[in-house]
């Protein structure tokens, strides 16, 4: 295998693994902002015990993400030095941006939210979770800008010429709010509030199933659930806004995402199907001209097909960008089913006994996971061949310094070590859910304690 | 050339990426030196104690990591390009030992086994001690020269980062933060594990001038490029004199019992050590062993103005601002290391 091959199995494996965990950071660090809000606002105990249980998961996540982000930022220069010197102007204050306004302030903050508990006063506690918070909204701020840029490169002109030429900022501006910037992050945020939400709501389902911690899993996993629904409706907003600018700037990639080829037709949007890369055909369940009336408002309108690019500049794994952007949309659709028909039950009272729906719940985590991992790929790779936006290619972007062995070497070690990390961390996770949260300040065992303590009541 | 207060934005900007790891050096040093000395510290209790004493801050240590790597690919792209494909393999090393350092600490509290705890002791350790050998090793590198062809390309075996000097460098690196670690420690335990410590890092401190020593005659009769500058600029020797001064002031605070005052030393100690390379190296980024004409500085290598404009901008908002967050997590973990149901 060559470099560029390894170079990309390398980043795309890299990454992937890295965006399991800050989209987890950010959905979590919101419901901890609420969590300990509600206990600053009621006094409640128990917020303050949902609160302390979900800061040391958030700890165990937090860690793993920023040791699996540090990789990601030196990778541009190891493996990518071509691309480094190319967009260094513009991506690297993006990137340092992101360390000095977003990152410090997470992982300053982040020190006395898991130890300032006896140390900081229950306000200033609450301030630090709602920093942590921030900073991981401002590091996905900047982590988007920087690959929206990629995507849609504004605020630049290019310098020097061939191998050498590379682009220089203009408009800083103009950069930071490049055409997809807004729509791809808040699409972005989404995602990771609903994997948060997911999170929270799977665990407190089980608990519910299997009659443990009620006092607390019950008012978590409303929160959590009110958090999905409302979520998830705006992901359907976003989402569309989303997709209508990727028909605008990158019209190649919009034509790869529902396998439209021929460029005279009017474009047909599938609920599911598969894409014959090599007779450019297109079968499944469709609405026809869908993907028309979605862009234009009109079923007849004709939409760029892929034919209308030449072969080199645009996408060849269509069939793959096809499913995982279908994967995605179909996820996004099964997550506001879930978590409306979850509000209604609730509110009706009969959510808690509905056991199948429960276990719905407990397995939905997995969802906005696969969601969010399928959305990266088909947004990844329907940039291609590009990795900045028809500019420059990615087969010219390597390291020139780099050979074929060394990028395995690093690949296989990749892989070995992140095994064993995915295994340690869904071990420990595990175990800190079936431990669970402390109850001791719960109304039931305060009863139940001073019951214990009390001799006349105890016998 | 635009400047600003008589220097030139790519001055300006080098001065900036050199505090930044200066404060990375002094931040993460003093963490990555108690990890690398963690395995001196034979009970389960003082172990404890040590990590508590980095736990709430060593996170936000590593960030000067992250702002250091921006700010070389924002300001000085051509040399970060150079510089991270060149050193590939050392730097994976070191990417690895960045992983499992962080990990070790994270997982090690979470399971009361003595064989679990034992095992992440020894990477937490193992790791620290890579980490702080893999920085000193590229730092030798590119304080040496690294062959770089026309195209300002790395054309070598990465074999050949294993030169006399830079190892000197990097054992030089790993003695000074278990001497900056030790004295961190020192300053936050008590009674026995803080009696151990003293010893601990008396030793340290000696270990680490011996290296300096060598490694500085090495330098000075074998590569006669690093000493230019001083040869040319005799005033520069007030920073060598101060250092000496900075390192004999650690034992006499330690004496006195001012350990924050040791601390600040050990702290100085080694700005002014990055001072020296920096003014050794300037204005060279990455110095070209093969043909001076191929070597990446801070001009040819660099971001174009309007980026450095908006890069100082950026550092000038944040910097205070970190500073601050910064010193307000220090504070709120002053003293000595107690241990209560939230620590490792």
């Amino acid at each position: 295998m060559d470099v560029e091959i390894l170079s990309r199995v390398q980043f795309a494996f890299t990454i992937a693994f890295h965006y399991i965990y800050p989209p987890l950071s950010i959905g979590l660090g919101l419901l901890l902002v609420i969590f300990e809000g509600m206990y600053l606002k009621t006094g409640d105990k128990r917020y303050e015990q949902i609160t302390r249980f979900w800061i040391k998961i958030f700890a165990l996540i937090f860690g793993i993400g920023v040791a699996t982000g540090i990789i990601m930022e030196f990778e541009f220069g190891t493996n990518w030095a071509t691309y480094s010197k190319y967009v260094g102007d513009i991506f690297g204050s993006a990137l340092a941006a992101e360390g000095i306004f977003a990152f410090a302030l997470e992982s300053g903050f982040l020190g006395i939210l898991i130890f300032g508990w006896n140390r900081v006063g229950p306000k200033v506690h609450f301030f630090s979770a709602l920093m942590v918070f921030l900073g991981s909204m401002f590091s996905a701020v900047w982590i988007v800008v920087a690959n929206s840029w990629q995507q849609t490169p504004a605020g630049f002109r290019i310098v020097g010429e061939g191998m050498n030429a590379r682009a220089e900022i203009t408009d800083f501006w103009a950069m930071v709010f490049n055409p997809s910037s807004v729509e791809r992050l808040t699409h972005v945020w989404i995602g990771a509030f609903l994997a948060g939400a997911f999170l929270v709501l799977s665990v407190n389902a089980w608990y519910i199933l299997k009659n443990k911690h009620l006092a607390l899993a019950k008012p978590s996993f409303k929160i959590a659930l009110i958090t999905a629904t409302i979520c998830s409706l705006l992901q359907l907003f976003v989402g569309h806004k989303s997709a209508d600018g990727v028909s605008k700037n990158q019209p190649a990639k919009l034509a790869a995402l529902e396998g439209h080829y021929d460029s005279l037709a009017t474009g047909d949007m599938y609920l599911m199907g598969y894409v014959n890369n090599k007779t450019q055909e297109t079968k499944g369940i469709r609405i026809p001209g869908g993907l028309s009336f979605l862009i234009y408002g009109d079923f007849n309108a004709p939409i760029k097909g892929l034919n209308a690019f030449p072969e080199e500049d645009r996408p060849r794994q269509v069939n793959a960008i096809f499913q995982f952007y279908h994967i995605m949309v179909a996820i996004g659709v099964s997550l506001i089913a879930l978590s409306v028909f979850g509000t209604w039950l609730y509110y009706r009272n009969k959510l808690f006994d509905k056991r199948w729906l429960l276990w719905i719940f407990v397995w939905s985590v997995l969802l906005p996971q696969i969601a969010n991992q399928a959305g990266w790929f088909a947004a990844e790779m329907g940039r291609q061949p590009w990795v900045v936006y028809g500019l420059l290619r990615t087969s010219d972007a390597l390291s020139k310094a780099v050979t074929a062995n060394q990028v395995l070497f690093s690949l296989i070690m990749f892989m070995v070590v992140y095994l064993l990390l995915l295994i340690l961390f869904l071990y420990l996770l595990n175990k800190k859910i079936q431990h669970g949260p402390v109850d001791y300040g719960s109304k039931e065992d305060i009863e139940e304690g001073s019951k214990r303590d009390n001799p006349l009541l105890a016998h | 050339m635009e400047t600003f207060l008589g220097l030139d934005y790519n001055v300006w900007w080098f001065l900036v990426f050199g505090a930044v790891i200066s404060g990375y050096a002094i931040l993460d040093g003093f963490d990555l030196g108690a990890g690398a000395l963690h395995l001196l510290l034979k009970k389960e209790q003082s172990r404890r104690i040590a990590l508590n004493a980095i736990g709430p801050v060593w996170d936000g240590n590593e960030v000067w990591l992250v702002i250091g790597g921006g700010a070389l690919f924002a300001g000085f792209p051509i040399a970060y390009a150079a510089i991270f494909s060149a050193f590939y393999i050392p730097f994976m090393v070191f990417l690895m030992g960045i992983i499992f350092r962080a990990v070790a600490i994270e997982f090690r509290s979470k399971e009361p086994m003595p064989w679990w705890r034992k095992t992440w002791d020894i990477v937490y350790s193992a790791a620290s001690i890579i980490i702080a050998l893999s920085l000193g090793l590229m730092l030798g590198n590119v304080a040496y020269g690294i062959p770089l062809n026309g195209q300002k390309e790395f054309a070598g075996n990465w074999l050949s980062f294993f030169n006399p000097f830079s190892i000197m460098v990097a054992i030089t690196t790993l003695a000074l933060f278990m001497m900056h670690g030790s004295i961190y420690l020192t300053m936050k335990t008590e009674k026995r594990l803080y009696a151990r410590l003293r010893i601990l890092s008396r030793n340290f401190i000696i270990f680490f001038v011996l290296s300096f020593v060598i490694t500085t005659l090495y330098t000075l009769l074998y590569i006669p490029h690093l000493s230019d500058f001083f040869k040319a600029n005799p005033a520069a020797f007030i920073i060598p004199i101060l250092m000496v001064l900075s390192i004999a002031n650690i034992p006499r605070q330690i004496k006195k019992g001012k350990y924050r005052y040791a601390f600040f030393s050990s702290a100085l100690t080694i700005a002014l050590l990055l001072v020296m390379v920096a003014l050794e190296v300037y204005p060279y980024l990455l110095y070209s062993t093969v043909n001076p004409d191929n070597s990446i500085t801070i001009h040819n290598g660099a971001s174009s103005y309007k980026t450095m404009k908006i890069l100082l901008t950026i550092a000038v908002i944040g910097t205070p601002l970190v500073g601050i967050y910064t010193s307000f997590v220090f504070w709120t973990f002053k003293g000595k290391v107690k241990l209560d149901e939230m620590s490792y």
